[in-house]
Protein backbone atom coordinates (compact mmCIF):
# COMPACT_ATOMS: atom_id res chain seq x y z
CA UNK A 1 0.00 0.00 0.00
CA UNK A 2 1.77 3.89 -0.75
CA UNK A 3 1.89 5.77 2.45
CA UNK A 4 -0.89 8.34 0.91
CA UNK A 5 -3.30 5.58 0.69
CA UNK A 6 -2.89 4.78 4.05
CA UNK A 7 -2.82 8.41 5.22
CA UNK A 8 -5.95 9.00 3.26
CA UNK A 9 -7.79 6.65 4.63
CA UNK A 10 -6.22 6.85 8.39
CA UNK A 11 -7.86 10.60 8.11
CA UNK A 12 -11.23 9.50 7.69
CA UNK A 13 -10.88 8.15 11.65
CA UNK A 14 -9.85 11.37 12.90
CA UNK A 15 -12.02 10.97 16.27
CA UNK A 16 -10.66 9.31 18.68
CA UNK A 17 -11.44 5.83 19.38
CA UNK A 18 -15.19 4.91 18.77
CA UNK A 19 -15.12 1.98 19.54
CA UNK A 20 -12.91 -0.28 21.97
CA UNK A 21 -12.99 0.48 25.76
CA UNK A 22 -10.04 2.33 27.26
CA UNK A 23 -9.74 1.56 30.93
CA UNK A 24 -8.10 4.20 32.69
CA UNK A 25 -4.63 4.13 34.34
CA UNK A 26 -5.95 5.90 37.28
CA UNK A 27 -9.64 3.50 37.53
CA UNK A 28 -7.40 0.44 37.37
CA UNK A 29 -5.33 1.80 40.25
CA UNK A 30 -7.96 2.83 42.45
CA UNK A 31 -9.88 -0.59 41.68
CA UNK A 32 -6.84 -1.98 42.74
CA UNK A 33 -6.85 -2.29 46.51
CA UNK A 34 -10.91 -3.00 46.02
CA UNK A 35 -9.49 -6.25 44.33
CA UNK A 36 -6.96 -7.33 46.70
CA UNK A 37 -9.10 -6.87 49.67
CA UNK A 38 -11.60 -9.27 47.38
CA UNK A 39 -9.34 -11.79 47.17
CA UNK A 40 -8.02 -11.65 50.91
CA UNK A 41 -11.21 -11.66 53.24
CA UNK A 42 -12.13 -15.34 51.54
CA UNK A 43 -8.18 -16.52 51.29
CA UNK A 44 -6.82 -15.37 54.36
CA UNK A 45 -8.54 -12.79 56.79
CA UNK A 46 -7.07 -10.40 59.30
CA UNK A 47 -5.13 -11.94 61.86
CA UNK A 48 -7.72 -11.70 65.52
CA UNK A 49 -5.68 -8.95 67.45
CA UNK A 50 -5.32 -6.97 63.58
CA UNK A 51 -7.30 -4.20 65.39
CA UNK A 52 -5.44 -4.33 68.54
CA UNK A 53 -2.11 -4.31 66.98
CA UNK A 54 -2.55 -1.04 65.57
CA UNK A 55 -1.09 0.31 68.72
CA UNK A 56 2.44 -1.33 67.88
CA UNK A 57 5.15 0.40 65.82
CA UNK A 58 5.93 -2.85 64.21
CA UNK A 59 2.90 -3.86 63.13
CA UNK A 60 1.72 -0.34 61.43
CA UNK A 61 5.46 -0.50 59.67
CA UNK A 62 4.63 -2.99 57.43
CA UNK A 63 1.80 -0.79 56.09
CA UNK A 64 3.31 2.34 55.69
CA UNK A 65 5.99 0.15 53.41
CA UNK A 66 3.82 -1.88 51.25
CA UNK A 67 1.59 1.16 50.89
CA UNK A 68 4.49 3.31 50.08
CA UNK A 69 5.76 0.77 47.78
CA UNK A 70 2.12 0.48 45.99
CA UNK A 71 1.82 4.42 45.62
CA UNK A 72 5.42 4.85 44.31
CA UNK A 73 5.26 2.17 41.78
CA UNK A 74 1.99 3.19 40.28
CA UNK A 75 3.78 6.91 40.01
CA UNK A 76 6.48 5.64 37.86
CA UNK A 77 3.91 3.49 35.94
CA UNK A 78 2.20 6.96 35.11
CA UNK A 79 5.07 7.80 33.21
CA UNK A 80 5.86 4.47 31.97
CA UNK A 81 2.87 4.09 30.04
CA UNK A 82 2.74 6.98 27.34
CA UNK A 83 5.49 7.78 25.07
CA UNK A 84 7.82 10.29 25.60
CA UNK A 85 7.13 10.78 29.64
CA UNK A 86 10.22 11.13 31.50
CA UNK A 87 9.65 8.39 33.75
CA UNK A 88 13.73 7.83 34.82
CA UNK A 89 13.09 11.17 36.82
CA UNK A 90 10.70 9.26 38.89
CA UNK A 91 13.11 6.52 39.90
CA UNK A 92 13.80 7.74 42.87
CA UNK A 93 10.10 7.35 44.10
CA UNK A 94 11.17 3.64 44.20
CA UNK A 95 14.30 4.32 47.06
CA UNK A 96 11.09 5.51 49.45
CA UNK A 97 10.29 2.53 50.71
CA UNK A 98 13.34 0.92 50.33
CA UNK A 99 14.96 3.73 52.64
CA UNK A 100 12.31 3.37 55.12
CA UNK A 101 12.92 -0.39 55.27
CA UNK A 102 16.53 -0.45 55.59
CA UNK A 103 16.06 2.34 58.23
CA UNK A 104 13.10 -0.20 59.95
CA UNK A 105 15.88 -2.72 59.93
CA UNK A 106 18.44 -0.80 61.00
CA UNK A 107 16.54 -0.06 63.70
CA UNK A 108 15.46 -3.25 65.16
CA UNK A 109 19.24 -4.45 64.74
CA UNK A 110 19.86 -2.18 67.27
CA UNK A 111 16.64 -2.72 69.82
CA UNK A 112 16.34 -6.89 69.33
CA UNK A 113 19.18 -8.65 71.21
CA UNK A 114 21.59 -10.62 68.68
CA UNK A 115 20.45 -14.12 69.60
CA UNK A 116 16.72 -13.09 68.73
CA UNK A 117 17.51 -11.78 65.46
CA UNK A 118 17.36 -14.62 63.59
CA UNK A 119 14.40 -15.66 64.81
CA UNK A 120 12.73 -12.62 63.98
CA UNK A 121 13.90 -12.68 60.37
CA UNK A 122 12.95 -16.30 59.71
CA UNK A 123 9.23 -16.14 61.65
CA UNK A 124 7.15 -18.86 61.62
CA UNK A 125 5.03 -18.01 58.09
CA UNK A 126 8.04 -17.38 55.48
CA UNK A 127 5.74 -19.95 53.24
CA UNK A 128 2.39 -18.36 53.49
CA UNK A 129 4.34 -15.04 52.48
CA UNK A 130 5.76 -16.37 49.87
CA UNK A 131 2.51 -17.63 48.69
CA UNK A 132 -0.02 -15.16 49.68
CA UNK A 133 1.34 -11.96 48.35
CA UNK A 134 2.17 -13.32 44.56
CA UNK A 135 -1.46 -14.71 44.57
CA UNK A 136 -2.93 -11.82 46.04
CA UNK A 137 -1.17 -9.96 43.75
CA UNK A 138 -2.03 -11.75 40.33
CA UNK A 139 -4.96 -10.44 39.92
CA UNK A 140 -4.46 -6.98 40.64
CA UNK A 141 -1.38 -7.27 38.12
CA UNK A 142 -3.48 -8.27 35.28
CA UNK A 143 -5.66 -5.30 35.91
CA UNK A 144 -2.60 -3.09 35.73
CA UNK A 145 -1.67 -5.08 32.51
CA UNK A 146 -4.86 -4.61 31.07
CA UNK A 147 -4.73 -0.39 31.48
CA UNK A 148 -1.28 -0.25 30.32
CA UNK A 149 -2.18 -1.93 27.31
CA UNK A 150 -4.59 0.41 26.46
CA UNK A 151 -1.80 3.09 26.69
CA UNK A 152 1.36 2.94 24.78
CA UNK A 153 4.37 2.08 27.26
CA UNK A 154 7.67 2.49 24.97
CA UNK A 155 9.61 -0.04 27.51
CA UNK A 156 7.15 -3.12 27.63
CA UNK A 157 9.19 -5.41 29.64
CA UNK A 158 10.40 -2.62 32.30
CA UNK A 159 6.75 -1.54 32.30
CA UNK A 160 5.68 -4.80 33.48
CA UNK A 161 8.12 -4.97 35.57
CA UNK A 162 6.50 -2.48 37.58
CA UNK A 163 3.23 -3.13 37.00
CA UNK A 164 4.27 -6.43 39.23
CA UNK A 165 6.24 -4.41 42.21
CA UNK A 166 2.42 -2.23 42.14
CA UNK A 167 0.83 -5.36 42.68
CA UNK A 168 3.16 -6.84 45.25
CA UNK A 169 2.79 -3.42 47.64
CA UNK A 170 -0.83 -4.04 47.46
CA UNK A 171 -0.87 -7.45 47.95
CA UNK A 172 1.56 -7.03 50.74
CA UNK A 173 -0.39 -4.16 52.11
CA UNK A 174 -3.23 -6.71 53.04
CA UNK A 175 -1.42 -9.55 53.81
CA UNK A 176 0.56 -7.82 56.22
CA UNK A 177 -2.97 -7.46 58.21
CA UNK A 178 -2.95 -11.11 58.41
CA UNK A 179 0.81 -12.15 59.21
CA UNK A 180 1.24 -12.75 62.87
CA UNK A 181 5.23 -11.32 61.69
CA UNK A 182 5.49 -8.21 62.09
CA UNK A 183 9.86 -7.66 62.68
CA UNK A 184 11.07 -5.29 59.81
CA UNK A 185 13.60 -8.13 59.82
CA UNK A 186 10.76 -10.76 58.46
CA UNK A 187 9.88 -7.94 56.40
CA UNK A 188 12.69 -7.43 54.82
CA UNK A 189 13.81 -10.76 53.78
CA UNK A 190 10.56 -12.28 53.03
CA UNK A 191 8.21 -9.62 51.63
CA UNK A 192 11.07 -8.49 48.83
CA UNK A 193 11.31 -12.26 48.08
CA UNK A 194 7.69 -12.61 47.38
CA UNK A 195 7.72 -9.33 45.51
CA UNK A 196 10.51 -10.64 43.50
CA UNK A 197 7.79 -13.64 41.56
CA UNK A 198 5.60 -10.84 40.38
CA UNK A 199 8.24 -8.89 39.18
CA UNK A 200 9.48 -11.23 37.50
CA UNK A 201 5.65 -12.12 36.24
CA UNK A 202 5.38 -8.66 35.34
CA UNK A 203 7.79 -8.19 32.90
CA UNK A 204 7.41 -11.66 31.02
CA UNK A 205 3.67 -10.83 30.94
CA UNK A 206 4.76 -7.29 29.83
CA UNK A 207 6.87 -8.18 26.83
CA UNK A 208 4.16 -9.83 25.29
CA UNK A 209 0.92 -8.41 26.81
CA UNK A 210 2.38 -4.30 25.89
CA UNK A 211 3.36 -4.83 22.85
CA UNK A 212 1.81 -2.68 20.17
CA UNK B 1 16.99 14.44 17.63
CA UNK B 2 14.77 16.38 15.46
CA UNK B 3 15.13 16.49 12.25
CA UNK B 4 12.51 19.01 11.86
CA UNK B 5 12.53 23.23 11.93
CA UNK B 6 10.70 23.46 15.47
CA UNK B 7 7.97 25.75 14.06
CA UNK B 8 6.65 22.88 11.60
CA UNK B 9 7.06 20.76 14.96
CA UNK B 10 4.78 23.36 16.92
CA UNK B 11 2.26 23.62 13.79
CA UNK B 12 2.22 19.80 14.12
CA UNK B 13 0.63 20.16 17.74
CA UNK B 14 -2.17 22.66 16.66
CA UNK B 15 -2.97 20.29 13.76
CA UNK B 16 -3.19 16.80 15.75
CA UNK B 17 -5.54 18.63 18.75
CA UNK B 18 -7.97 19.62 15.76
CA UNK B 19 -7.78 16.28 14.38
CA UNK B 20 -8.90 14.66 18.02
CA UNK B 21 -11.22 17.05 18.20
CA UNK B 22 -12.37 15.40 15.00
CA UNK B 23 -11.64 17.41 11.97
CA UNK B 24 -10.00 15.37 9.25
CA UNK B 25 -8.68 17.46 7.20
CA UNK B 26 -6.46 18.55 10.15
CA UNK B 27 -5.70 15.05 10.64
CA UNK B 28 -4.70 14.24 7.14
CA UNK B 29 -2.55 17.24 7.16
CA UNK B 30 -1.14 15.91 10.00
CA UNK B 31 -0.59 12.44 8.45
CA UNK B 32 1.24 13.87 5.71
CA UNK B 33 3.34 16.02 7.35
CA UNK B 34 4.08 13.69 10.38
CA UNK B 35 5.03 11.10 7.36
CA UNK B 36 7.43 13.59 5.73
CA UNK B 37 8.75 13.59 9.12
CA UNK B 38 9.18 10.09 9.84
CA UNK B 39 10.73 9.04 6.06
CA UNK B 40 13.63 11.24 7.19
CA UNK B 41 13.78 9.59 10.09
CA UNK B 42 13.64 6.50 9.02
CA UNK B 43 15.79 6.60 6.51
CA UNK B 44 18.34 8.59 8.76
CA UNK B 45 18.34 5.47 11.31
CA UNK B 46 17.64 2.39 9.57
CA UNK B 47 20.61 0.28 7.84
CA UNK B 48 21.01 0.62 4.52
CA UNK B 49 21.45 -2.39 1.86
CA UNK B 50 19.57 -4.41 4.84
CA UNK B 51 17.48 -7.35 2.78
CA UNK B 52 13.93 -7.11 3.73
CA UNK B 53 13.66 -3.90 4.99
CA UNK B 54 12.32 -0.88 3.92
CA UNK B 55 12.11 2.58 4.55
CA UNK B 56 8.10 3.40 3.32
CA UNK B 57 7.29 0.01 5.48
CA UNK B 58 8.60 1.80 8.75
CA UNK B 59 6.85 4.92 8.14
CA UNK B 60 3.93 3.33 7.10
CA UNK B 61 3.99 1.21 10.38
CA UNK B 62 4.85 4.05 12.47
CA UNK B 63 1.74 5.92 11.06
CA UNK B 64 -0.24 3.13 12.30
CA UNK B 65 0.82 2.87 15.57
CA UNK B 66 0.54 6.72 15.90
CA UNK B 67 -2.96 6.27 15.04
CA UNK B 68 -3.90 3.78 17.55
CA UNK B 69 -1.97 5.21 20.12
CA UNK B 70 -3.72 8.85 19.03
CA UNK B 71 -5.51 9.05 22.58
CA UNK B 72 -1.93 8.71 24.71
CA UNK B 73 -1.11 12.41 23.10
CA UNK B 74 -2.50 14.89 25.12
CA UNK B 75 -3.33 18.67 23.69
CA UNK B 76 -1.10 21.10 25.68
CA UNK B 77 1.75 18.28 25.58
CA UNK B 78 4.32 18.60 22.82
CA UNK B 79 3.96 16.24 19.91
CA UNK B 80 7.56 16.59 18.52
CA UNK B 81 9.20 14.19 21.45
CA UNK B 82 5.70 11.86 21.92
CA UNK B 83 5.71 11.27 17.85
CA UNK B 84 9.68 10.59 17.81
CA UNK B 85 9.17 7.94 21.13
CA UNK B 86 6.75 5.79 19.33
CA UNK B 87 8.91 5.75 15.59
CA UNK B 88 11.97 5.30 17.74
CA UNK B 89 9.99 2.40 19.10
CA UNK B 90 8.43 1.18 15.97
CA UNK B 91 12.00 1.45 14.21
CA UNK B 92 13.60 -0.92 17.39
CA UNK B 93 10.77 -3.25 16.78
CA UNK B 94 11.01 -3.42 12.73
CA UNK B 95 14.71 -3.30 13.25
CA UNK B 96 14.02 -7.31 15.49
CA UNK B 97 11.59 -8.65 13.33
CA UNK B 98 13.80 -7.98 9.90
CA UNK B 99 14.15 -10.51 7.79
CA UNK B 100 11.62 -12.73 9.42
CA UNK B 101 8.46 -10.87 7.87
CA UNK B 102 6.18 -11.47 5.36
CA UNK B 103 6.74 -8.85 2.99
CA UNK B 104 5.08 -10.17 -0.37
CA UNK B 105 2.16 -12.15 -1.16
CA UNK B 106 3.77 -15.28 -2.78
CA UNK B 107 1.19 -15.83 -5.60
CA UNK B 108 1.58 -12.25 -6.68
CA UNK B 109 5.71 -13.00 -6.83
CA UNK B 110 4.93 -16.13 -8.95
CA UNK B 111 2.78 -14.00 -11.51
CA UNK B 112 5.39 -11.40 -11.81
CA UNK B 113 8.49 -14.11 -12.24
CA UNK B 114 6.53 -15.61 -14.67
CA UNK B 115 5.60 -12.92 -17.04
CA UNK B 116 7.13 -9.81 -16.65
CA UNK B 117 5.12 -7.68 -18.74
CA UNK B 118 1.93 -9.40 -16.37
CA UNK B 119 0.03 -6.41 -14.04
CA UNK B 120 2.67 -6.43 -11.63
CA UNK B 121 0.16 -6.91 -8.25
CA UNK B 122 3.71 -6.18 -6.23
CA UNK B 123 4.47 -2.91 -6.05
CA UNK B 124 8.10 -2.06 -7.77
CA UNK B 125 10.13 -1.25 -4.96
CA UNK B 126 8.95 -4.71 -3.24
CA UNK B 127 10.04 -6.62 -6.58
CA UNK B 128 13.22 -4.60 -6.10
CA UNK B 129 13.11 -5.43 -2.90
CA UNK B 130 13.55 -9.24 -2.78
CA UNK B 131 15.62 -9.14 -5.13
CA UNK B 132 18.55 -7.31 -3.71
CA UNK B 133 18.09 -9.64 -1.02
CA UNK B 134 19.82 -12.25 -2.86
CA UNK B 135 23.14 -12.55 -3.13
CA UNK B 136 25.33 -12.35 -6.36
CA UNK B 137 25.13 -14.39 -9.30
CA UNK B 138 21.63 -15.60 -8.18
CA UNK B 139 20.48 -11.42 -7.84
CA UNK B 140 22.15 -11.14 -11.27
CA UNK B 141 20.17 -13.54 -12.78
CA UNK B 142 16.86 -13.49 -11.27
CA UNK B 143 17.08 -9.47 -11.86
CA UNK B 144 18.06 -10.09 -15.95
CA UNK B 145 14.95 -12.52 -16.56
CA UNK B 146 12.45 -11.05 -14.46
CA UNK B 147 12.75 -7.67 -13.80
CA UNK B 148 14.83 -6.55 -16.90
CA UNK B 149 12.82 -9.71 -19.10
CA UNK B 150 16.05 -10.31 -20.48
CA UNK B 151 16.20 -14.33 -22.50
CA UNK B 152 18.45 -17.46 -20.56
CA UNK B 153 20.79 -17.83 -23.52
CA UNK B 154 21.09 -13.61 -23.66
CA UNK B 155 21.47 -13.44 -19.95
CA UNK B 156 23.96 -16.87 -20.14
CA UNK B 157 25.77 -14.74 -22.59
CA UNK B 158 25.85 -11.45 -20.46
CA UNK B 159 26.80 -12.89 -16.94
CA UNK B 160 29.12 -15.39 -18.79
CA UNK B 161 27.63 -18.53 -17.52
CA UNK B 162 26.22 -21.83 -19.02
CA UNK B 163 22.37 -22.06 -19.22
CA UNK B 164 22.07 -24.66 -17.28
CA UNK B 165 23.61 -22.68 -14.90
CA UNK B 166 21.52 -19.68 -15.14
CA UNK B 167 18.44 -22.25 -15.07
CA UNK B 168 19.66 -23.48 -11.80
CA UNK B 169 20.78 -19.82 -10.36
CA UNK B 170 17.00 -18.58 -11.16
CA UNK B 171 15.17 -21.82 -9.36
CA UNK B 172 17.04 -21.27 -6.45
CA UNK B 173 16.99 -17.50 -6.31
CA UNK B 174 13.37 -17.78 -6.36
CA UNK B 175 12.82 -20.39 -3.95
CA UNK B 176 15.08 -18.55 -1.87
CA UNK B 177 12.71 -15.28 -2.54
CA UNK B 178 10.03 -17.70 -1.27
CA UNK B 179 11.29 -18.85 1.71
CA UNK B 180 12.00 -15.43 2.90
CA UNK B 181 9.10 -13.76 1.99
CA UNK B 182 6.23 -16.46 1.51
CA UNK B 183 3.47 -17.34 3.86
CA UNK B 184 4.80 -20.04 6.48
Amino acid sequence: MQTNDLIAELSGRAAPRNGGFVLPLWLAAAVAPLLAFAVFMPLLGPRPDAIASLTTLRFVMKFVEAGLLFAAALGLLAALARPARPWRDRLWLLLCPAALLLTAVAVELVVVPADLREVRAIGGNAMNCLIAIPTMGAPVLLLLLFALSCQAPTRPALTGAVAGLASAGISAFFYAAHCPDDSPLFVAMWYPMATLVLVAAGACAGSRLLRW
Amino acid sequence: MSPAPSSKLQALDDLLARALAGDEKAYRAFLTDAAAILRRFAASRMPHHSAGFDVEDLVQEILLAVHSKRHTWRPGEPVAPWLFAIARYKAIDAYRRRGRRIEIDIEAMGDVFEDPSATPTAVAHDVGRAVASLGGRQQAVVSALSVEGKSISETARELDMSEGAVRVAFHRGLSAIAKKFGNK
